[in-house]
């Protein structure tokens, strides 16, 4: 026994903290309804602060623990609240998903970029001295940290449990989250008490940071992400609803960590491919299990219907004269590249463009599973891992040719994302969003890193492994190569999405009742657009490595598919030119931030830049340039062809008519829209009677 | 029972009847609750071919609960639903669908990003699609010139031809019900469920309305069950009506002999005047 709690004690500061994000993940989910996955970038910024403020400031602990965690990290919540999430309807789970994704891959790039990107060490306790030995429990000692843990832990659980269950203002939390127009129509004041429930809840993930800090030697926010994947577990637990369940599935799991850090070997791969799972079980199991979380589908505001319709494609929009200018000037561009790429372009930056063209063939499986088949997948990057790692096995051990090789990490892809679509049947929205990225974490740390090529170090791919002189830097195959993959891509996509599937896509993306009651089978497509964009993500990762020339896990790991996810948003998820333009901009801002000061450049500003843009996906949930490309089409025809901006889109016959009988409220003059659609006609309006 | 004034019986080897020219759809013992509180409770019925019936009911009555038993939608925990003599069992919604049971639905179901004709042809798509992605690689999926008929037949039927190219985002709750119905009918069904249909429509919309679900059921066999608020469609529709309340049956007959029923007076007024 007294082995067993020396392995387990050492757990209970880890599982403190894991409890007090869990519960805050539960505290925001119940009072807003949004799944904060920007959580563990919230404890990293305090964190940050906190250790800076000590370390290079010398604030005292008090007055940097103030300023970090009760005054910032509220603030930053209300922020939040204030300027993103207020402004997303209570049933676009997917808006509320990227916001949070947003937040969560720009924060903790937008930092080093702000304050240098100095390492933090050695942060101080906020209660008790860490070194200072208190007291011994079965032998183990008990130092300041495991302490100030328990003890803020305790008083937290306490008062989130007061204030949900007896006080006034948890009741109308809980209203809030259903419709918080509804509630405002009771006369409660849903915004002050849904910003409350922000700054509540950014408190805890500010205490949570400053808790776990001094724990960890150096500060790093991989170590935060990695936190709020084992509260996104515990928190799956208490099916988003109790917060004693919350704190004790996430005790448990700290606790569970390092008692099979005792008794595993240290040197097993069994160890290495177990103990990092971990949380990646523990969500699976608990997605799997616990009924709440299987119906965790979209909220239902009874006030759902005064949100406005999503706004029409740019290319519905244009007249057709635009249209055909446009498409012109497309294929002049294209042309123009291509002759570039084959005469003059510099090397450097003809390796840029290669590389944007095979991201966006990765990309295009996003606009496949999330604009058509309207999931929101978070393994993209892990599925485009498959492929990639599946193509240099071959090679590295059969000498398969990497093109022959890509045909089988494709399929492999796809039959990865067939598992993945068949364990999340009965997921969508929030389940669906938290099954990829578990699925996306367990490929991390026990696929690729324990199969991985050389041990998961990074490999080179060699010339006699891919062949046709793909690999010589001063030919021009590569880019025939990776032209030609693209174009079947997008070929293949367009046809889907034109054709029969891309229909009843778009019709389960409607409404998944009707769907199947007109005898769609939703499962079967469902499975269909899996695989497919396994398949596509598989064979953009392939490419992926022969352009980069190595292979290794950190080019796929699952942050990188959460930024995907983000970078493609931005330029509009729902179209394939909005895949291209991501792949080709994300390589390009990359290589034009190169030029600037070295705090500047690398992958954390790009990432910074397209999360800011993702953020706009609560007004424009299209993507920020194809609203743009709407708004400067409307532009551009109402100053060409001189046309109404409604006339786009054929107006209903009849609407706004009244019926002649005489009325108690008149509307004298009332006319309104959405994107350049009539939805109101101007002129007087009556009710009847 | 009689048949009620302007029923068309089914030919004995009619296809939409079951075997041995028995009924359509039959509802046996059908019980289904939600966390001990009994939604539907021991219903049973019987929809002959051709036969247009009507549920109706108080709020709460469990009128929509059943459709979505007979469905799929929801798995009744007792009872049985059986089209055409065949046991739907554990049979999925689309599956039933495909079987010939059409349905629109209570709150407005639409697919947001389409047009109206593009609904009606997803509709007619569905009804027999089958290993449609090689057919989409292969560029072999554009409707087809039949299908295109098919479906500005159903738009001229049902009223709605002058509104085909339009987004249904940009359509009132009155035509969106009236693209759900055409929707359902562009798929040929044998037993369409119609869950409120006239909600939201006016008066000359709601006569329209009654009168398509008339031809169809005269002129094209189909067998009509009809949950509706609107006494007067209702009278103006259905050969037969029947009352639920609290879950369960409490009268079955014409309209005019279940509206002169006490029980279903109490049902409905909370009085037995």
């Amino acid at each position: 026994m007294e082995h067993f709690l020396g392995f387990a004690i050492p757990g209970i500061p880890y599982g403190c903290t894991y409890a007090i994000v869990a519960v805050g993940l539960v505290l925001t989910y119940q009072a807003t309804g949004v799944f904060n996955f920007a959580f563990g970038a919230q404890a990293y910024t305090s964190a940050f602060v906190y250790t800076k403020l000590v370390q290079n400031e010398q604030f005292p602990i008090w007055l940097a623990f103030l300023l970090s965690v009760v005054v910032l990290a509220p603030l930053l919540g209300l922020i939040f609240d204030r300027y993103l999430f207020r402004k997303i309807p209570n049933t676009n789970t997917t808006a509320k998903l990227v916001t949070g994704i947003s937040l969560f891959v720009g924060i903790p790039a937008i930092l080093p970029v702000l304050f240098g990107s100095q390492n933090q060490y050695n942060s101080p306790s906020i209660l008790f001295d860490p070194n200072t030995v208190y007291f011994r429990v079965a032998s183990t000692p008990v130092n300041g940290i495991y302490l100030s843990s328990v003890v803020v832990t305790a008083v937290v659980l306490v008062a989130l449990v007061v204030l949900m269950r007896f006080t006034n203002l948890g009741l109308q939390m809980r209203g809030a989250v259903e419709s918080r127009r509804l509630v405002q129509l009771d006369g409660v004041n849903s915004g002050r008490v849904i910003a409350t429930a922000w700054a509540v809840s950014s408190l805890l993930a500010g205490l949570a940071g400053v808790l776990l800090a001094p724990i960890y030697g150096q500060l790093q926010a991989q170590d935060y992400a990695t936190l709020l994947v084992a509260a996104f577990a515990a928190a799956a637990w208490a099916a988003l609803r109790s917060f004693p369940i919350a704190a004790l599935v996430g005790i448990l799991m700290g606790v569970a960590d390092t008692v099979l850090q005792g008794y595993l070997p240290a040197t097993s791969s069994l160890s290495a491919a177990v103990l990092p799972s971990l949380p990646f079980i523990v969500l699976v199991a608990a997605l799997l299990l616990v009924p709440g979380m299987r119906k965790l589908h979209d909220d239902t505001d009874p006030l759902s219907s005064v949100d406005p319709p999503p706004p029409p494609t740019t290319a519905s929009l244009r007249a057709p004269q635009l249209s055909r200018v446009i498409r012109i000037a497309w294929y002049v561009l294209l042309a123009a590249f291509i002759v570039s790429m084959l005469s003059w372009m510099p090397k450097t930056w003809e390796s840029v463009f290669n590389s944007g063209l095979a991201f966006s063939t990765i990309f295009l499986s996003i606009t496949l599973i999330t604009g058509m088949g309207g999931q929101l997948s978070l393994a993209q990057a892990t599925l485009a891992g498959v492929g990639a790692f599946t193509a240099a096995q071959l090679a590295n051990h059969l000498g398969l040719n990497f093109l022959a090789g890509a045909v089988v990490g494709a399929v492999l892809a796809a039959a990865v994302a067939v598992i993945l679509a068949l364990a999340s049947l009965r997921l969508k929205g929030l389940g669906l969003a938290l099954m990829t990225i578990a699925a996306a974490l367990f490929f991390d740390n026990s696929i690729f890193s324990q199969i991985g090529v050389s041990h998961g170090k990074a490999l080179t791919v060699a010339d006699k492994w891919v062949g046709l002189g793909i690999l010589n830097v001063d030919g021009h195959n590569l880019f025939i190569m990776l032209m030609i993959v693209l174009v079947i891509c997008v070929a293949a996509v367009t046809l889907v999405g034109n054709g029969t599937t891309g229909r009843f896509l778009a019709a389960q993306r409607g409404s998944e009742t009707a769907a199947a009651g007109i005898g769609i089978n939703i499962t079967w497509q469902r499975i269909q657009v899996f695989a497919l964009s396994g398949a596509v993500a598989g064979i953009g990762g392939t490419m992926l490595v022969i352009q980069q020339q190595s292979v290794n896990a950190n080019q796929f790991n699952y942050e990188l598919g959460l930024a995907f996810v983000v970078i493609v948003i931005t330029t509009g998820v729902s179209t394939i030119e909005g895949a291209i333009q991501a792949g080709m901009g994300f390589v390009v801002v990359q290589q034009v931030l190169t030029y600037l000061p070295a705090r500047y450049g690398g992958n954390g500003l790009t990432f910074v830049l397209f999360a800011a843009g993702a953020l706009t996906y609560v007004a424009h949930p299209e993507g920020i340039l194809e609203y743009q490309k709407r708004r400067w089409t409307m532009r551009f025809q109402r100053l060409l062809f001189h046309e109404d901006p409604s006339s786009g889109r054929p107006t209903p016959p009849g609407n706004g008519s009244g019926h002649g009988a005489t009325s108690p409220v008149s509307v004298p003059s009332l006319g309104g829209g959405y994107s350049g659609v009539a939805a109101t006609e101007s002129g007087a309006g009556h009710a009847g009677t | 029972m009689p048949a009620p004034e302007g029923f068309r019986p089914p030919a004995v080897d009619d296809p939409m009847s079951g075997p041995g020219g028995g009924p359509l759809l039959t509802v046996t013992g059908v019980t289904k609750s939600f966390g001990g509180i009994a939604a539907v409770r021991n219903v049973s019925f019987r929809v002959e071919p051709g036969e247009s019936v009507g549920l109706v009911g108080p709020n709460g009555a469990g009128k929509t609960t059943l459709f979505n038993c007979i469905c799929g939608q929801l798995r009744p925990e007792n009872g049985t639903v059986e089209l055409k003599g065949t046991t739907l069992g554990r049979l999925p919604t689309f599956r039933r669908a495909r079987l010939g049971i059409g349905r629109t639905y209570q709150r407005v179901e639409v697919f947001a990003d389409m047009t109206v004709r593009e609904h009606l042809l997803v509709a007619e798509r569905a009804r027999c699609a089958q290993g449609q992605l090689l057919r989409d690689l292969a560029n072999r999926s554009r409707p087809t010139p039949a299908e295109m008929a098919r479906v500005a037949e159903v738009l001229d039927l049902v009223g709605i031809s002058d509104r085909a190219e339009v987004p249904v985002s940009a359509l009132g709750l009155g035509s969106c019900r009236l693209v759900e119905l055409a929707r359902a009918l562009v798929a040929e069904p044998i037993l369409l469920l119609a869950d409120e249909p006239s909600s939201g429509l006016d008066i000359t919309e709601t006569r329209e309305l009654a009168n398509v679900l008339r031809t169809l059921q005269r002129e094209r066999g189909m067998a009509v069950l009809l949950v509706e608020h609107d006494l007067h469609m209702v009278a103006e529709v259905v050969d037969r009506t029947i009352v639920m309340d609290l879950g369960a049956v409490i009268a079955e007959g014409t309209f005019d002999e279940v509206m002169a029923d006490s029980t279903v007076r109490h049902a409905y007024l909370g009085t037995s005047a």
